[in-house]
């Protein structure tokens, strides 16, 4: 075999191979058989930033301070010790609630709780875990390396790095069911939709949340509407309030696979700083191409052959010489 | 004593209080609309000086009388001697002696003689429909009787919610088409006092301004003095603290009601609706007495499209807390904190380090490569 043939032989088997993942790749996975998910009603907000609080009293972090000047808490974006942040939407002059011009909005940016978890499938020692039954994605900080390849596999910028510790170690919302803290195994519901007084972050299972989203696009806009608050399925309160012009798209129903933690709005969800996703998620297109070429050790062996083989035709060349 | 000091010696038999009391209070009318004690001294001399004495027609539309008796009822000392002293009362269905036909002629008779010059007070919505035949004073329509106050009027007050804005009445369905003075005299200035019953004060002050100054004081686009209602009662509520940590109450008498929690959750309207009763209460009642002080929801008696409007227990639109705020954009990314910044530095000075110790280093393993040769 001559260099030509090797490397076209090579070219080839590689080809080969990514045609055939494309083929044999894995379908999104479904939503857990009991997920646990959030629902939040952005025209319901009415940025209080009580769940921000309630968020940071239950996972003990200290407020993120803006400088000298304000010491009160004002995180700018999702940090190691902001796991829950309320951002805002504004155009032209921002007088009018949800609306798209001249209007602004309220934007909840939290772990989404992905079906089909790119933190999780990117997670080389598993310290991320989605739960199988409730679909909580979990963090184990005896497990992680801190690699921080979860902040590259989500596409929602949620995994956070303490880059200030030494010690540092993965930051990210765990639906309030850690070690220690597990307050939805003790039958309780999340630190943000208990202390949300309008009912914008509202908990639940996911089933009955998607279901809760689609009615209120049924409603004709300015109907009252019985909002509930809470956990959607045993609501502590309710209250009344005009229906909105919602978007018909709940955000995380399909995106990339679904969520768990889903977001309905009056403004279209690019504006609102989510990125474009499809439906197939790209963790079940990495994963399969990943998984094709490391199959039985194929590719690996094919590759280390072609090299030993290069070596061994170097070294006899440089023996001819001397 | 100066001999440019007023002399204040007629007013404390005028009126039946101390010279003390009356500069008292003058100070705090002063001091409520923002003013100092020079402005203080000016509205005792206005006050005292009985030619400055504004003349004044007070009409009664539809309403209970609940401002003048929040007026009547009013804490602070001898009051309505004060109220009734610092104007000339020369109108008010309410309080004047008389009656019927001979009431209705002084009403006409002082509207001629000081034409251009006096106060008219609207109190009571005004309604509209079928001509205005639902409320009539002496055979006249309140509509006829506005219109006919208002064309040689210095000035116009609309006090209480129902003058300014329409008030119970004017909820729906509205069968009499009930309308506030702004919405009725739309080609006059209607300054409005709104409130269900308004703060005594809120007048007060503003009738003194009037009357020392000649003119009304400032006022936003509803005709409210801004001095009184510039702000949301959310903004100086003394429960503000519980609303930004998250702690609500969420029906009466549950463990956070009783602990003094944020109302919000049980439609309390104070996000959105103008007015200082958290630093003056109710009707100068005193002792923390105002609806939010007792534990119950503000219901926002003074906002129009609020009281009356909106259900007592539906929630509010949270108007302080709009852009632009402390709320990071969409795009906001975590800032260089100091700290962050401190570490840069740190770090690009080892890296200098380094470099020369590297630069020093090759240069000496240069010379002794050159020593050797």
């Amino acid at each position: 075999m001559n260099r030509r043939d090797f490397l076209r032989a090579s070219l080839g088997s590689a080809a080969a191979a990514l045609t055939s993942s494309g083929a044999s790749a894995r379908p999104n996975l479904t939503p857990a058989p009991e997920a646990i998910g959030m629902l939040f009603d952005s025209t319901l907000c009415v940025g209080c930033k009580a769940c921000v609080s309630a968020c940071k009293a239950v996972n003990g972090l200290p407020p993120t301070l803006l400088g000298d000047d304000v010491q009160y808490d004002s995180a700018r974006d999702l940090s190691h010790e902001t796991y829950n942040v309320i951002k805002v939407y504004t155009n032209g002059k921002p007088v009018a609630k949800d609306s798209e011009t001249d209007g602004f909005a309220f934007e909840k940016r939290s772990c989404m709780h992905c079906v089909d978890p790119g933190c999780v499938s990117v997670c080389p020692v598993t310290a991320l875990v989605r739960h199988p039954l409730t679909g909580i994605v979990t963090y184990d900080k005896d497990a992680c390396i801190g690699c921080r390849t979860c902040m590259t596999g989500c596409p929602y910028n949620v995994p956070q790095f303490d880059y200030d510790n030494p010690w540092g170690m993965l930051h990210k919302c765990q639906m309030c069911n850690q070690k220690g803290v597990e307050r939805i195994d003790k039958g309780g519901m999340t630190g943000c939709a208990e202390a949300c007084p309008t009912g914008a972050t509202l908990f639940g299972s996911r089933t009955a949340l998607l279901e809760e989203a689609k009615r209120r696009m049924q409603l004709r806009p300015g109907e009252i509407y019985n909002y509930p608050r809470g956990d959607v399925r045993q609501p502590s309160s309710h209250h009344e309030k005009a229906v909105p012009h919602y978007q018909h798209h709940v955000w995380g129903e399909k995106e990339a696979g679904g969520t768990n933690v889903m977001h309905i709005s009056s403004i279209p969800f690019d504006k609102l700083g989510m990125p474009p996703l499809g439906e197939r998620s790209h963790v079940s297109i990495s994963e399969g191409v990943q998984h094709t070429l490391y199959s039985y050790m194929a590719l690996p062996a094919v590759v280390l052959g072609g090299l030993t083989w290069l070596v061994k035709r170097n070294t006899d060349d440089e023996g001819d010489d001397v | 004593m100066a001999d440019n000091e007023f002399d204040f010696s007629a007013i404390e038999t005028r009126l039946g209080v101390s010279r003390r009391t009356f500069l008292k209070f003058c100070t705090g009318v002063a001091a409520s609309l923002g003013l100092g004690n020079n402005a203080a001294y000016a509205m005792a001399e206005a006050v005292a000086d009985r030619k400055k004495r504004p003349p004044v027609i007070w009409l009664h539309g539809q309403e209970c009388t609940g401002p003048t008796e929040a007026l009547l009822r009013s804490e602070q000392p001898s009051l309505e001697h004060l109220i009734l002293d610092l104007i000339s009362l020369d109108y008010h269905q309410t309080l004047d002696a008389g009656a019927g036909h001979r009431v209705e002629e002084i009403k006409r008779h002082a509207m001629q003689e000081h034409k251009g010059k006096y106060l008219l007070v609207v109190e009571g919505a005004i309604p509209l429909a079928q001509n205005g035949i639902f409320c009539k004073i002496g055979g006249q329509t309140m509509t006829d009787a506005t219109r006919e106050a208002a064309e040689h009027a210095a000035a116009i007050v609309a006090y209480g919610s129902c003058a300014s804005w329409g008030g119970v009445q004017s909820a729906s369905p509205n069968p009499t088409g009930a309308v506030g003075a702004p919405q009725f005299l739309t080609d006059k200035t209607v300054v409005t006092i709104p409130g269900c019953p308004p703060n005594p004060a809120n007048f007060i002050g503003t009738v003194l301004f009037f009357v020392t100054y000649g003119k009304l004081p400032p006022i936003d686009e509803k005709g409210r003095p801004k001095w009184a209602y510039g702000r949301l009662i959310h903004e100086n509520c003394y429960r503000r603290p519980h609303f930004d940590a998250g702690r609500f109450a969420t029906e009466f008498g549950d463990e956070g009601h009783r602990k003094g929690y944020c109302l919000y959750k049980l439609g309390c309207k104070g996000p959105e609706t103008y007015n200082n009763c958290p630093s003056l209460e109710f009707n100068n009642v005193g002792g923390g007495v105002w609806p939010i002080g007792v534990g119950h929801p503000c219901f926002g008696c003074s906002e129009q499209g609020t009281g009356f409007h909106k259900a007592l227990f539906s929630l509010s639109d949270v108007k302080t807390h709009t852009p632009p705020n402390t709320f990071p954009t969409i795009d906001a990314r975590e800032g260089t904190s100091s700290a962050t910044v401190a570490t840069a530095a740190v770090a690009g000075v080892a890296v200098g380090a380094a470099l020369g110790a590297s630069a020093v280093a090759g240069r000496k393993l240069g010379n002794r490569d050159a020593d050797q040769e």
